[in-house]
């Protein structure tokens, strides 16, 4: 019985891991597109760019892959052979499979406008992050293209370093596609204390060159900012053609069902390349986090080992910009009632998301209590009040339930 | 919490790699070695209060453990389940 994951990221990582734990006993070949051993990608974007350590961004130290003899292979996927069930890697070899995993994740969206070139810096990899760490000495003036979690965790590794930072946004705020404008305008401001200069309702048309370097940026309303360096965190787009010229259906993602298997049953496909059917959205979605993947991994392990039950996990994410930390549980896209917990003022506060008084979801800034409460709450589907919310005496752990189930 | 993780001790999540913002490094300390260790900040404490497993005299979040000399031989032991 032979179990292939297609990518070592957070998904696959922990799917050969989870495999394990199942007590599986057959073979596991864990594909890893990039060379050493997998490791997390969160800290790359934060505590990397100050450390530079690698000990502490592995999932695990090399023994562990020994141990429990998964077998690491140090090779892209190029094909899947659905008829003789065989994966062919970039080098020839086929590796045989009765359950194949598909975990390739995402890579970025390239800002492709007249003047982008090799020097203009994403963050995605290893690689990337320690480029970046060698080049930040020498910055005076960066523009940050995107203001989501990338772009803003970067503006705050580097304005302290005396770096000129401006980003802009196409949306009119910032972190447009996962947080409420309450979360947004605070963290802007924050931003702005440490120096940061926001460019929103504009994008970037061009980047200008003197002598091959860069020496700025120019905008969509014509507008020119100056720069020695460009980074771009503009979203990322899921590598799904390993599925798609394998005949699998893919729409913005590989399609999976409620157990993530494809339409392959002998294929499932997880984390940020799966676009699945969830309990928390109106369709399928895509959703690029850590707590996808590792849940979508625990999952699918259990279902290949015999304890198949459908994918309902929770969505809940973070991010770390400066000394701040954001934590949101569930989706809150839409929602038309927002009630605050805690004080802005202070750095710590909770926005509590309601949809036709139905809580959605929970942004917490710096106040991590309140969102493992509300990962609870919204796991359990319990109904919450919004005047019980408002009143600030209420101790929100007297929402929880002794016999809520786990989160 | 990091070199749990390095050597491969099954049971301890750390979701959050150490942030005091998931309690799921949660771990039991054996012995006096609790009354060793500074004890928990008030931050700390507010996520020890919403651990998943029982919560002892002896729970301590294992990222705020930090490895040094005095806590040379600390043993501790894992709870069920982190969630």
């Amino acid at each position: 019985m032979e179990k292939i994951v297609v990518g070592a990221g957070h998904a696959g990582f922990q799917l050969a891991a989870s495999l394990r734990v199942a007590n599986f006993r057959g073979d596991i070949s864990l594909l890893n597109g990039e060379a050493g051993l997998p490791y997390q990608r969160p800290p790359l974007s934060k505590d990397f760019l100050k450390s530079g350590r690698h000990d502490a961004l592995h999932f695990r130290g090399p023994e562990f892959f020994s141990d429990n003899e998964i077998n690491l292979v140090a090779e892209e996927a190029v094909q899947i052979d659905r008829v003789q069930r065989k994966v062919v890697t970039a080098s020839r070899n086929e590796l045989s499979f009765d359950h194949l995993v598909i975990a390739t994740g995402t890579v970025n969206r390239l800002l492709e406008v007249p003047g982008a070139g090799p020097d203009i810096i994403y963050i995605k990899t290893l690689g990337d992050a320690e480029g970046l760490r060698r080049r930040m000495p020498g910055f005076r003036k960066v523009v940050v293209v995107g203001g989501g979690f990338i772009g803003l965790e970067f503006a705050a590794a580097a304005a302290p370093e005396g770096i000129e930072v401006n980003v802009v946004d196409a949306a009119d705020r910032l972190m447009s596609r996962t947080a409420s404008r309450m979360v947004s305008a605070w963290f802007e401001e924050q931003h702005r204390r440490s120096g940061v200069r926001f460019y929103l309702n504009a994008t970037v048309t061009a980047i200008a060159r003197r002598n091959g370097a860069i020496e700025g940026v120019t905008l969509n309303d014509g507008r020119q900012i100056e720069a020695d360096a460009v980074v771009v965190g503009i979203g990322s787009v899921p590598c799904q053609s390993l599925a798609s010229e394998a005949g699998l259906t893919v729409n913005n993602g590989i399609v999976v069902d409620q157990y993530l298997r494809t339409s392959d049953p002998s294929i499932s496909a997880i984390g940020d390349c799966s676009v699945f059917p969830s309990l928390y959205a109106a369709s399928h979605i895509r959703l690029e986090c850590v707590q996808n993947a590792a849940d979508q991994a625990k999952c699918v392990a259990l279902r290949i080992t015999g304890s198949a039950t459908p994918y309902t996990s929770l969505p809940w994410f973070w991010s770390e910009q400066g000394d701040d930390r954001l934590q949101i549980a569930g989706l809150i896209d839409r929602h038309d009632t927002a009630v605050v917990r805690g004080a802005p003022e202070d750095r710590s506060f909770s926005v509590f998301c309601f949809q036709a008084d139905r809580l959605v979801g929970v942004e917490s800034v710096n106040r991590a209590a309140d969102h493992i409460v509300a990962r609870r709450l919204l796991t359990a589907g319990s109904s919450v009040d919004p005047a019980k919310i408002a009143d600030a005496s209420l101790d929100l752990k007297s929402l929880l339930d002794r016999h809520l189930p786990p989160s | 919490m990091t070199a749990a993780r390095l050597n491969s001790v099954n049971g301890i999540e750390a979701e959050c790699g150490g942030s005091l913002s998931c309690g799921t490094c949660h771990v039991y300390v054996v012995g006096d070695y609790s009354a060793r260790l500074p004890p928990p900040s008030a931050a700390e404490e507010e996520m020890l209060s919403l651990v998943a497993a029982d919560r002892r005299e002896s729970s301590r979040l294992s990222c705020q453990i930090l490895i040094s000399g005095e806590v040379d031989g600390i043993e501790i032991s894992i709870p069920e389940s982190q969630y």
